[in-house]
């Protein structure tokens, strides 16, 4: 019998305590012991980019990180972006809206993600930056050109 | 897919680390960044008992430059390395080549030590280790070594490592600031594995022949490998058109890689030739650039 790991961390700001199977991904962690589905997985394996989630504020993928890994770290999911409760945009979500940078919304969280860390950091980030950081996202339906203009749109916001 | 079940343990330091893995009698793997380990366990190509987790062993992520060279402890990150302020000088080829590791996502964790245990074929750092002649400091059971890169690949996804060992260092040699050099690799898509990749450096004399060349190439077959057969060539010689059409023939001449889902042997044996070339005429343009 394998035993469960104690594991404790961050979660868009809220401590959890939990007791975990080691082999359960941070991914599978917080969609099915915290209900946090905003995090979507698309291929298990770190090719697509949909569930990344920023772990102590970077971007990584949360199938290629342990839940028991992520003990002591910060979290923040795509529920735990900036202005993002229900009927209240962030940013970055607001320029999507209005770009239509997002048709299926599979990718959308990953995407959202990886744009808000990118633009933390390097809010004048350029379109070839911003194209070349994507390139860990997969999108299937939209395409990046609707993307990469609603992420270059919502760099005004990052800069304040 | 899930990986199937292991246990897990987080030692604190590095003695603890190689106790657990030496009494796992071979069925334990150490885990830091994850990034190769863990796609490797979610299609059960791995099924460890039980996963060291080394990510939390204090002293092993620095970055140091010396007269001997660079210094890479094991649990350095891409991103580490991306945002040194001294790498740019202190090694450009390294920071080159990371460019064109993986993704943002990966690099944010990817260490380099799981990098070179990992021993992808196509792994950039790999490649990079073995051009630059580096050594790989290991730490076991029996005490610390240090081992060559040539002798440290010793095949697809296989090192010299014993079971009980933990990658603690990487040492590029001192790199002087007077080389030329150039990376040059080819993905179908941005952060897709190198079909093919080729590093280059060498010095050149005052008469403008080059001194002391290092080509080595990667993805294009078991291991990374120099390229003998071109730093023959090119010794002595002057960058110019001429020798460049040379040496893309004779790259791809030295290289038998098999055919795989990937691409057919042929077409990366084509490709190294290619790259081979662009590698070479892109390393005499950085001289111009300098010397300008």
């Amino acid at each position: 019998m394998i035993e469960g790991v104690n594991t404790r961390f961050r979660v868009n700001g809220k401590a959890v305590a939990l007791n975990v199977e080691p082999r359960l991904t941070l991914a599978d962690c917080l969609r099915y012991e915290l209900k946090l589905t905003g995090t979507h997985i698309g291929c298990e394996h770190g090719v697509c980019g949909a569930c990344t989630v920023l772990v102590d504020g970077e971007a990584v993928r949360s199938c290629l990180i342990l839940a028991a890994q992520a003990d002591g770290m910060d979290i923040v999911t795509v529920e735990g972006l900036p202005g993002a409760k229900i009927d209240e945009l962030g940013p970055l979500q607001s320029e999507f809206r209005k770009h239509h940078a997002l048709q299926c919304g599979f990718c959308t969280p990953g995407i959202l993600i990886t744009a808000h860390a990118l633009l933390s950091e390097e809010p004048d980030a350029d379109a070839d930056r911003i194209r070349d950081v994507l390139s860990g996202n997969l999108c299937r339906c939209t395409g990046y050109v609707t993307i990469v203009e609603a992420v270059l749109a919502a760099r005004e916001a990052y800069r304040r | 897919m899930k990986p199937s079940a292991f246990a897990y343990a987080r030692p604190k330091t590095l003695d603890e680390a190689i106790g657990l893995l030496a009494a796992s009698g071979g069925e334990a793997k150490a885990i830091a960044g994850g990034q190769s380990l863990m796609p490797m366990l979610a299609f059960r190509l791995s099924t460890p008992k039980l996963l060291v987790d080394i990510g939390r062993i204090p002293d092993l992520d620095r970055i140091d430059v010396d007269e001997s060279g660079v210094h890479l402890g094991a649990l350095v990150r891409w991103r580490d390395i991306e945002r040194d302020p001294n790498l740019p000088e202190a090694h450009p080829l390294l920071v080159a080549a990371v460019h064109h590791i993986a993704h943002y996502q990966i690099r944010n964790r990817g260490t380099i030590g799981g990098s070179l245990a990992h021993a992808d074929p196509a792994a950039e750092l790999a490649g990079i280790a073995v051009t630059c002649e580096a050594e790989i400091t290991a730490v076991g059971r029996a005490g610390r070594r240090k081992i060559k890169a040539a002798d440290f690949f010793t095949g697809p996804l296989m090192t010299a490592l014993e079971p009980d060992e933990l990658i603690v260092e990487l040492r590029l040699p001192h790199w002087s600031s007077s080389r030329r050099w150039a990376f040059e690799e080819f993905s179908r898509r941005r952060g897709d594995f190198a079909l093919a990749g080729v590093a280059l450096f060498y010095e050149v004399d005052f008469g403008g022949r080059i001194r002391d060349p290092h080509v080595g190439a990667f993805g294009i077959g078991d291991r990374p490998r120099r390229l003998r057969d071109i730093e023959s060539l090119i010794v002595g010689r002057e960058v110019g058109e001429a020798l460049v059409r040379e040496v893309g023939a004779l790259a791809a001449r030295s290289v038998d890689p098999d055919d795989d889902i990937h691409a057919p042997g042929e077409y990366r044996r084509a490709l190294l030739g290619v790259l081979t070339e662009r590698a070479l005429a892109r390393s005499a343009d950085f001289s111009r650039k300098t010397s300008a």
